[in-house]
């Protein structure tokens, strides 16, 4: 990042601090386009640092109280739109059932970047190497938009559009992500290869998986991170697991068919084709963990 | 320009900042605390760390303002008086430091560490300091000064922290 247009200073902004989601989402429709929200600021601040985005108004959600709650209800883990990297990292009740995104909580930025960065503001940001947003595309996660009209559940698959860009309608939030409490014989895994910690992945997979009980795949979810345009899921190398028993012959199928899948580019991270490749090794690891997972069960 | 109040090194201050000042700009040029160091300007290098309630943030991603009424711990706050923290003690008998750049950074990261964990492992610590970059020692130092600064603070000065050992 070097040249004239480069700028480490923010430009100037009118901070807002509502005390609740009605009045922040007020606050979102008095503004428009000129307000951005701000949770854990890690992916925000600095593009605002850089000038990629000049928000006139900050809508800082950070004192809500509730926001930041963390709970299983009615099948589904849900995430306020305050939760921080690092509960899902630590918090054992994830560590228990929820490995999926407890192995993503691990190497997400760096522990430092954990401490304040929040799922939800990493889905709403919408970046192609987002890790949470892989990992809530393998767990079939939705995510809770709330409006002047109140609360609208989106599927992840519709919620994240395209680069940077997601479903969010104007004078809309996201509150909470929920994901799917994994029934009995589950397993999920996320593996990321990174040139050194807090860099963005080369690439990255997350895989979510259950057994009936004959032992045949029931579900698979299977996110891709940072090989293309978007968030992908690899809907063939799911369509190839489910219906069958996970054989390491099958499971090696569906690895070269999540790599197919895959649309990488070139760039200083490497070139597409050791991407295709790393696709291919990550997602047939990740889905060798998780069958050992949910065989245990 | 906002008022916010903040507690920093256990004294509370008053300061005037815009929204967009950033905590980092704000410890150093608002309050005079130039320990904390400003590196990479991106969240990559850690050399701004500081600790907000106890925990580690990078003070450059994150607005003075969204820190108002929160507690804030620089490497200024380690030592009282002249008695080092053991932490500082460690990194000068280990030579846990070269140009001395990061280390604020990584002392602060290290106090939260050991506040949580008091005995941690070899790759406990590497990961603890995995977002706070040191282009000098190659961590083997750092890593050696975390450890000794452990087995220094154990268990008095977990119990009590900010008291001499």
């Amino acid at each position: 990042m070097t040249g004239e247009g480069d700028c480490v200073i923010p430009a100037a902004f009118e901070y807002l601090a509502p005390s609740s989601v009605p009045e922040a989402v007020s606050l979102l429709q008095q503004h428009g386009y000129d307000a951005k929200i701000i949770a854990g600021g890690q992916s925000l601040i600095p593009m605002m640092r850089f000038r990629v985005l000049q928000p006139k108004v900050l809508i800082d959600i950070g004192r809500i109280p509730g926001l930041d709650a963390l709970r299983e209800e009615d099948g589904y883990l849900r995430i306020g739109a305050l939760v921080r990297s690092k509960t899902i990292e630590t918090a054992e009740m994830i560590a228990e059932r929820y490995p999926l995104l407890s192995a993503t909580g691990k190497v997400v930025a760096d522990p430092i970047v954990r401490n304040r960065g929040t799922v939800a503001g990493s889905l709403v940001h919408a970046d192609p190497a987002g890790d949470w947003a892989a990992a809530c595309m393998a767990a079939r996660a939705q995510v809770v938009a709330t409006g002047p009209n109140g609360e609208r559940v989106i599927e992840i698959d519709e919620f994240l559009r395209d680069t940077f860009t997601t479903a969010l309608q104007d004078g809309e939030m996201v509150t909470e992500v929920r994901i799917p409490t994994p029934g009995p014989r589950s397993g999920g895994h996320y593996l990321k290869i990174e040139r050194k910690v807090g860099d963005f992945a080369t690439v990255a997979v997350g895989v979510q998986i259950t057994l009936g009980a004959d032992g045949r795949c029931t579900q698979a979810g299977i996110g891709l991170c940072a090989v293309g345009p978007i968030t992908l899921r690899a809907k063939a190398a799911e369509e190839t697991l489910v219906g069958q028993p996970l054989t390491d012959e099958l499971i090696r199928k569906a690895a070269e068919a999540a790599a197919a899948e895959s649309q990488p580019g070139s760039d200083t991270r490497g070139p597409a084709e050791y991407k295709r490749d790393m696709v291919r090794v990550l997602t047939q690891r990740a889905l060798q963990k998780a069958a050992q997972q949910a065989s245990a069960q | 320009m906002k008022r916010i109040q903040l507690t920093v090194n256990g004294q509370p201050r008053e300061i005037e900042v815009e929204g967009r000042t950033l905590l980092v700009h704000a410890i150093r040029e608002h309050l005079g605390l130039t320990g904390t160091h400003i590196g990479c300007d991106t969240t990559s290098c850690g050399a701004c760390t500081v600790l907000v309630d106890g925990v580690p943030v990078k003070s450059c991603t994150l607005f003075a303002i969204q820190a108002e009424g929160c507690s804030i711990q620089t490497v200024e706050g380690l030592a009282s008086g002249d008695q080092l923290h053991p932490i500082q003690k460690a990194f000068w008998d280990c030579h846990g430091l070269q140009c001395g750049f990061c280390t604020p950074g990584m002392m602060l990261v290290s106090k939260a560490l050991l506040a949580q964990n008091p005995d941690p492992s070899e790759q406990e610590i590497r990961e603890a300091i995995s977002g706070n970059i040191c282009r000098c020692t190659g961590y083997m130092n750092i890593v050696k000064a975390i450890r000794q600064a452990a087995a220094a603070m154990q268990p008095a000065e977990l119990a009590a922290p900010g008291k001499e050992v």
